[in-house]
């Protein structure tokens, strides 16, 4: 079958990739890209550890084709510090304690960071349901919904 | 780990290319949308086509036309995200938008189409299991295998309708368009639907199911009610839509359906037919909910007990119905 060679851009760099039709974009990321900070647990929509941004959507990278990032722009947990300064809501998940084994940990920034674009002042609710399909089976939660809130916060500039 | 099975995949950007492939390729090619039902299934070998074609590229499959007061339509690759936040349809069909909303997760709802949720494959616990596990109980008659593991003197398969807007839109009476190299056919939801774990819908091999279209929304009301385990992510194991139409204190019309429960979201046509035409206060509904559990059929092949599941169908009816009322007044 033939290799499909797909340009796209990554974190805001330009990228480009040979792949099989049947490599998802989670296979190129770690296996092509060596961009291994998105991580793979289920496989099948139900956890959330491959959480990425494509265009601005958030979406789960293990059921998304790699063939189909052709001309899009795709942001993964790599691109969310500036350079050695880490973003506010990585500071706060270190600082809060918002992980333990911390497998699913990029893709819950990845999502709360979708969420925090999009609603800069969410409720604890939203952000519940905002985060539904990241699934933590360590922290039970509660650190990272407050980590996210303090976050939010901070980035109002309000604490 | 999971991977996805070698496939050819086609991109075409026009409806008739997309017909044409399948037409060619026959059983071996499906369609896929936001790929979040056929890709798990690819990836455990439920489904193993070795031709997937994109509907992704196809413009006209996009977007939301009309308005409420003559009706909505539908592109069958508008995602679930886009439904979920479009206020107009929110108002004016709260039902449907209560069950969007209600569909898996964010991450999902923006992959997700409208068209892929409406032929979404039927689910059961013994179908979808990996490959391995399903070659552990030497596979069941849905896929490679010959009985019925939840009903094993079945001659059918029992695996469950599990879309969250088929219920709702089945009540509302909404229609699809489906697209063949023969032309175009426009039928109710009501007729898309069958009884049977397998051959769960009446589309054809090949037909492409290009738009939704909503009723015209004239004095009309709606809920949906779903139970799950978790209240923020589960496929429904039970799933109400409620669609009425008040004449002053009077129910006019009434539509039940029930979903997640069973292969087809069947009518509660005894609950409704009791209520039309009466005043409904809290008794009468509930007394007219309790016809909703006889025809109720729940297996043990989802989340939760059978029995249970069963049990709250009339509690789920009288509710879904008291928060369409409440909506009306
Ligand atoms: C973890 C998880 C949780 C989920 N929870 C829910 C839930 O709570 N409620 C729910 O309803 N669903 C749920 N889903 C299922 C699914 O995400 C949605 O039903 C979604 O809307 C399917 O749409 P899709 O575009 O991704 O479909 P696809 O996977 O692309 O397609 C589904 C099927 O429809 C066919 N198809 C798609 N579009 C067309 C078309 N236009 N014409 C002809 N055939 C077509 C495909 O060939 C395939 O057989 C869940 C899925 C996952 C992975
Ligand atoms: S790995 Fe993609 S959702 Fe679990
Ligand atoms: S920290 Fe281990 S799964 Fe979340």
């Amino acid at each position: 079958m033939a290799r499909r060679h797909v340009s796209t851009r990554v974190n805001g760099e330009p990228v480009e990739f040979l792949c099989e039709p049947h490599q998802t974009l989670l296979d190129v990321l770690r296996d092509e890209l060596q961009l291994t900070g998105t991580k793979e647990g289920c496989g099948t929509g139900d956890c959330g550890a491959c959480s990425v941004m494509l265009d601005g959507r958030l979406i789960c990278s293990c059921l998304a084709l790699a063939a189909e990032v052709e001309g899009a722009e795709v942001r993964t947990v790599e691109g969310i510090a500036s350079g050695n300064e880490l973003h506010p809501l990585q500071r706060h998940f270190l600082e809060e304690a918002a992980l333990q084994c911390g497998i699913c940990t990029p893709g819950f920034l990845v999502a709360a960071k979708a969420l925090l674009d999009g609603n800069p002042d969410p409720t604890e609710r939203e952000v519940r349901f905002a985060l539904a399909g990241n699934l933590c089976r360590c922290t039970g939660y509660d650190k990272i919904i407050r980590a996210v809130l303090d976050s939010a916060a901070e980035l109002r500039g309000e604490a | 780990m999971l991977r996805l099975p070698p496939f050819t995949y086609h991109q075409p950007r026009e409806i008739d290319a997309a017909l044409r492939i399948v037409a060619d390729h026959g059983p071996e090619a499906m369609f896929v949308a936001g790929g979040t039902d056929l890709y798990p299934n690819m990836k455990r070998r439920q489904q193993v086509p070795s031709q997937v074609v994109s509907l992704g590229g196809i413009t006209e499959l996009h977007g939301i036309s009309g308005d409420p007061a003559s009706g909505l339509r539908i592109g069958a690759m508008t995602s679930l995200t886009e439904l979920e936040e479009n206020a107009a349809l929110a108002a004016a069909y709260p039902g449907f938008a209560e069950a969007v909303a209600s569909i898996s997760t964010p991450l999902l709802r923006n992959m997700g189409s409208i068209g892929g949720n409406l032929l979404l494959d039927t689910r059961c616990n013994y179908y979808d299991q990996t490959e391995e596990w399903r070659e552990g109980i030497n596979y069941c008659m849905k896929c490679e295998g010959e009985i019925c593991w939840v009903a094993p003197s079945s001659p059918r398969c029992w695996a469950v309708q599990s879309s969250d807007s088929v219920p709702i839109l089945m009540a509302m009476g909404a229609e699809v368009i489906l697209r063949s190299p023969d032309g175009e056919r426009r039928i109710p939801l009501l007729d898309l639907y069958q009884d049977d774990g397998i051959q769960f819908t009446t589309k054809k091999p090949g037909e492409l199911l290009t738009a939704l279209l909503l009723p015209a929304q004239d004095g009309w009301q709606s809920s949906y009610l779903k139970l799950r385990r978790r209240g923020s992510f589960d496929f429904p194991v039970l799933g109400v839509g409620v669609y009425l139409r008040m004449d002053g204190a009077k129910i006019a019309e009434l539509r039940i359906h029930i979903g997640g429960i069973g292969s087809i979201a069947h009518a509660a046509s005894d609950s409704a037919a009791a209520l039309i035409g009466t005043v409904p206060d809290r008794e009468s509904i509930r007394a007219a909910a309790k016809a909703a559990f006889k025809p109720t059929r729940a297996m043990d092949n989802t989340d939760h007990g059978a029995a249970w599941r069963k049990k709250m169908a009339p509690i789920f009816v009288s509710r879904a119905i008291e928060a369409a009322l409440a909506r009306n007044s």
